[in-house]
């Protein structure tokens, strides 16, 4: 098939940037999203011209490297799936294709397509974590059980990959389905439970100085997080920072 | 020099404890005025930065994704082996020991080998504590399934994402020292070189990926954790940026690279589709728990099928070959991976193959569903259950077990397992071989270790499934943090070490002469034609199979196109910005280096062993008939490479085995 790509540049974080038009031919229904932006870059390259700068990876939808505004929708058109997941099946011939970065205040442009998550990291660094020394002096690992139901939900909570599409789709820019995800993850868990409180009004006064936006219970991030995030999550962090209140 | 593992001495179950008890420690107060780099934050990087900054070391750590989460180990799907024996099925400290060195068919080291499996446990705990939500069964203790090769279940896992959630418990454990300011963390940043003052290693050079600006950096000790380099394959299932630079800058520099034709092809990948396949995926191997890989009986089956004139689900059961259950009846589908993937590419070779290009096997979960369907009326009391009611009682088990894999299948290839067998075919997916280390994980350059997948330490000529998550954990967590106290011990005096020597200057300059070089080179060709030509070569004749003439061929091949490379490489934009064609070139510069001494060194073993098959090699009769033939009176040694220059000119150390509490003997799944 043969498509219009209309594709954001900008040279640096400093530069404003644009829209720039491109022309693919030739593209396989059988190759991923990816795939297409290769041999464009291909093009690009052959003709002496910068390439488009865009993250990813592991290109299997784990990394959470990948992230492209396509369409106006966080991943693209299809449901479940990271943009490197995406296959050109789900498009057609003759089609035009806008292809923009995730785009919040949090989340400033490095160049064309990629951008900076760091707000991410500070956040989990705020207290995404349990506080055992990694000396291998712990407990046996069977010695305390955990029901199946509430291992599985922790599981669920903590196959988020970090990619920022919640926020990208979000009209506020809200983290509040990231960072509860993460905080979720450990209130299932009795190893979570001593630092509760702390890790969840750490981690929320610390997204609340990334500036991310509030949280108005749209519901947007969930229908276009690859990983099936729910929105459960997002109540259980604020039972928890109800819990942390009443403690302090 | 003559390579000295440093195996401590005495029976191989207290080595490790009698080590600990006897090395250096570096007391607290001291810990806090030296400084460590660990390049790379996967498992293997991210556990080491983690521990090692717990002890009170001063560590930087550098990644080239923007976040130490998105390393490569992310994407282990199917689980980590410890042995536990949780599941009372005989296994043991021994037992996971002789597993391993039978697995990597007699190529690796014993000692290690023995202290790999002796933390094992241990990383179980670690992880189970730091909130790795393991799947568990209903009465809330942790669940085990099996891998290839092993006739026990010791892998522990969590759904699919196995490396994902051990990363993330990583990861968490360096956000903790992040925190409070006892790891620096360089994301988007490359190791370009390492810096060696007076014999030690001192520093590295790093390029930030977002500004371009070239950065010195020092410290008492450097860790490599990088990972392999499958990807000198071009296709393979590692992620697009996985790269051998860091090991291979400190080959140049006098780090002895292993056993470097030491590669894994994975049995189960999804075939490749057409020439603009950027990766291959793989189907984790926990699917041959319950999938039956087959192939046609028949060739005119197998033909009809790949002109698409018949389907899967048409061919009756007298009719379907499945050939490892029909070779091997002990192991089955659970047969090493080197040994099933050669045997899927037997029948493949033999005209037997099931999609257009012939290079597929299926992977059917059809009996496993109905067997699961059956058992699940049973628990429900459903009383004779219709056909379809098993299916779909069947299904739901084997989509909790496998879902996210199934679903990643269907996104890709668009066709519903659950009805159809999966197409599958071995891709490169994991390197045994790498940068050659003692028991201490030091390279053959003093203040200088290797951990991970990066080094050879463990696996000899073939990994078994669930391993290398063992190994980078054990690696990080357990064994280093102990091995580099030992030699920090002797650093506390040391003081700060200055970036402002010739031997920073020098290293620098090096590295952007380099950078230099490609971006003035106004070539015609761009980086991914001569890494696609690379990756041709490698797969066509250092590959599933290989024989003298093919590997010949290949080394002057890669000669040459690296030779064009250098000439006709065509890099766009700048230095001082971010640029990943520039990123690309400097990586696929070491490959075309680094492939060419695996040719060599396949080429100088000749016989078969693991991941490495030679044609000239083979069982001629017997029970064994057609199975690879291993030589240990001449070949029971680990090859370490010297750098010379031209790769062709590498010298050969070699670390002779010995084998004193496993008997040598032939590998036999039959
Ligand atoms: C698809 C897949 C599935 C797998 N499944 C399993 C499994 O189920 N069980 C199992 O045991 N094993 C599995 N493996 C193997 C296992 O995942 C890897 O061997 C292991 O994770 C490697 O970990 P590592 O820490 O050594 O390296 P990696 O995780 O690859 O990390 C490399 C790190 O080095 C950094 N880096 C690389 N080069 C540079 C440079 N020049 N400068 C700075 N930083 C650099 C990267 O940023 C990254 O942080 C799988 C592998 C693949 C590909
Ligand atoms: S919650 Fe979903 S969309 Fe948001 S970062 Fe996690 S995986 Fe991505
Ligand atoms: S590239 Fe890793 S999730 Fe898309």
């Amino acid at each position: 098939m043969d498509l219009t790509l209309k594709i954001w540049r900008q040279k640096s974080a400093t530069d404003k940037g644009k829209m720039v038009d491109y022309k693919v031919t030739d593209i396989s229904e059988h190759m991923s999203f990816l795939e297409m932006m290769d041999v464009l870059n291909e093009q690009l390259v052959n003709k002496g011209e910068e390439p488009i700068a865009f993250d990813h990876d592991c290109r299997e939808g784990i990394c959470g490297m990948c992230s492209m505004y396509i369409n106006g929708e966080a991943h693209g058109p299809d449901r479940g799936v990271t943009t490197c997941q995406l296959h050109m099946r789900m498009f057609k011939d003759g089609d035009t294709i806008t292809i923009e970065p995730f785009r919040a205040a949090a989340f400033p442009v490095i160049k064309d397509l990629v951008v900076d998550r760091m707000a991410f990291e500070r956040i989990q660094q705020a207290g995404g974590y349990i506080s055992v020394n990694t000396s291998g002096n712990t407990q046996d690992a069977n010695a305390t059980p955990i029901s199946k139901h509430a291992a599985d939900e922790s599981m669920d909570a903590a196959s988020c990959i970090g990619c920022g599409a919640c926020v990208a789709t979000c009209k506020n820019s809200s983290a509040m389905l990231f960072v509860s995800a993460k905080v979720s993850q450990y209130a299932l868990l009795p190893q979570g439970q001593v630092e509760a409180a702390d890790r969840v009004r750490n981690m929320v006064a610390q997204m609340d100085l990334e500036g991310f936006g509030n949280c108005t219970n749209t519901g947007a991030c969930e229908i276009e997080c690859p990983k099936g995030i729910s929105l459960d999550n997002i109540a259980r962090m604020n039972r928890e920072l109800m819990k942390a209140a009443v403690l302090k | 020099m003559a390579l000295d593992s440093k195996i401590p001495h005495g029976p191989i179950q207290n080595k490790w404890t009698d080590y600990k008890n006897h090395i250096n420690l570096v007391n607290p107060a001291n810990k806090r005025h030296i400084d460590v780099i660990v390049v790379g934050t996967g498992l293997a990087g991210g556990s080491a930065a983690a521990t090692l900054a717990e002890l009170g070391y001063n560590v930087k750590a550098f990644a080239y994704q923007d976040s130490p989460r998105r390393a490569h180990s992310i994407a282990a799907q199917g689980g980590i082996n410890a042995a536990k024996n949780y599941m009372g099925d005989g296994d043991s400290t021994y037992r996971l020991f002789y597993d391993t060195v039978k697995g990597g068919d007699y190529r690796s080291r014993e000692a290690n080998v023995y202290r790999l499996a002796e933390v094992s446990g241990a990383i179980i705990d670690q992880c189970v504590a730091q909130g790795v939500p393991f799947a568990r069964d209903y009465g809330g203790l942790l669940d085990n399934r099996s891998f290839g090769g092993v006739l026990v279940s010791r892998t522990f896992y969590a759904k699919g994402q196995t490396g994902q959630q051990l990363l993330l418990g990583a990861y968490s454990a360096m956000n903790r020292q992040i925190a409070r300011g006892k790891i620096e963390m360089f994301n988007r940043h490359e190791m370009l070189d390492v810096v060696k003052i007076g014999g030690k290693a001192r520093g590295i050079i790093a390029r930030n990926l977002i500004t371009g600006e070239i950065e010195r950096h020092s410290a008492h000790a450097v860790v490599i954790a990088t990972g392999g380099y499958g990807n000198v394959y071009f296709l393979s299932t590692n992620a697009m940026g996985s790269n051998a630079t860091a090991a291979w800058k400190i080959h140049k520099k006098g780090a002895y690279f292993a056993n470097p034709c030491f590669t894994q092809i994975h049995p189960t990948c999804i075939p490749r589709s057409g020439d603009y396949q950027s990766k291959l995926t793989l189907m984790s191997e926990s699917l041959r728990n319950d999938g039956r890989i087959w192939v046609p009986a028949r060739i005119e089956d197998a033909k009809a099928i790949q002109q698409r004139k018949l389907k899967p689900t048409e061919i009756p059961e007298e009719n379907r070959d499945y050939f490892l259950e029909r070779r091997y009846p002990a192991f089955g589908n659970l047969v090493p991976r080197d040994v099933a993937s050669r045997a899927a590419k037997e029948r493949c070779d033999a005209g037997f193959g099931v999609n257009a290009t012939g290079e597929a096997v299926y992977l059917d979960f059809a009996s496993a569903i109905e067997r699961y369907g059956k058992i699940q009326a049973k628990i429900h009391n459903i009383e004779n259950p219709s056909k379809e009611k098993i299916y779909e009682l069947g299904q739901a088990i084997v989509e909790e077990k496998y879902g996210n894999l199934f679903q990643m299948y269907e996104k890709i290839v668009d066709e519903n397992p659950y009805k159809t067998p999966m197409m599958i075919y071995p891709a490169t997916h994991y390197t045994m071989g790498g940068i050659w280390v003692d028991y201490n994980l030091m390279t053959t350059v003093d203040g200088l270790y290797c951990i991970g997948e990066a080094n050879f330490s463990d696996h000899g000529a073939n990994r078994l499934g669930a391993s290398a998550l063992m190994q980078g954990l054990a690696d990080g967590y357990f064994i280093l943090p102990y091995t580099i106290g030992d030699y920090l011990a002797n650093e506390i005096r040391t003081g700060k070490i200055p970036t402002n020597t010739p031997e920073f200057d020098e290293a620098e300059k090096e590295v952007t002469d380099r950078i230099n070089h490609f971006l003035n080179n106004k070539g015609t060709k761009s980086v991914d034609h001569f890494h696609k030509r690379l990756g041709k070569v490698m797969w066509d004749k250092v590959g599933m199979a290989r024989n003298e003439k093919g590997l010949k061929e290949a080394m002057a091949e890669i000669k040459q196109i690296r030779e064009e490379f250098w000439r006709d490489v065509k890099v766009p934009g700048s230095a001082y910005e971010m640029n990943p064609e520039l990123e690309k070139a400097g990586r696929v510069a070491d490959f075309l280096e680094l492939g060419e001494l695996f040719a060599k060194d396949a080429l100088m073993r000749e016989e078969s062993c693991g991941g490495h098959f030679r044609e000239e090699s083979v069982e001629m009769d017997g029970e064994q008939k057609g199975e690879a033939k291993r030589n240990d009176a001449e070949y029971a040694f680990v090859a370490a490479w010297e750098y010379k220059g031209e790769p062709a000119d590498a010298v050969l150390h070699k670390e002779q085995l010995e084998f004193k509490d496993i008997e040598l003997k032939q590998r036999s799944y039959k």
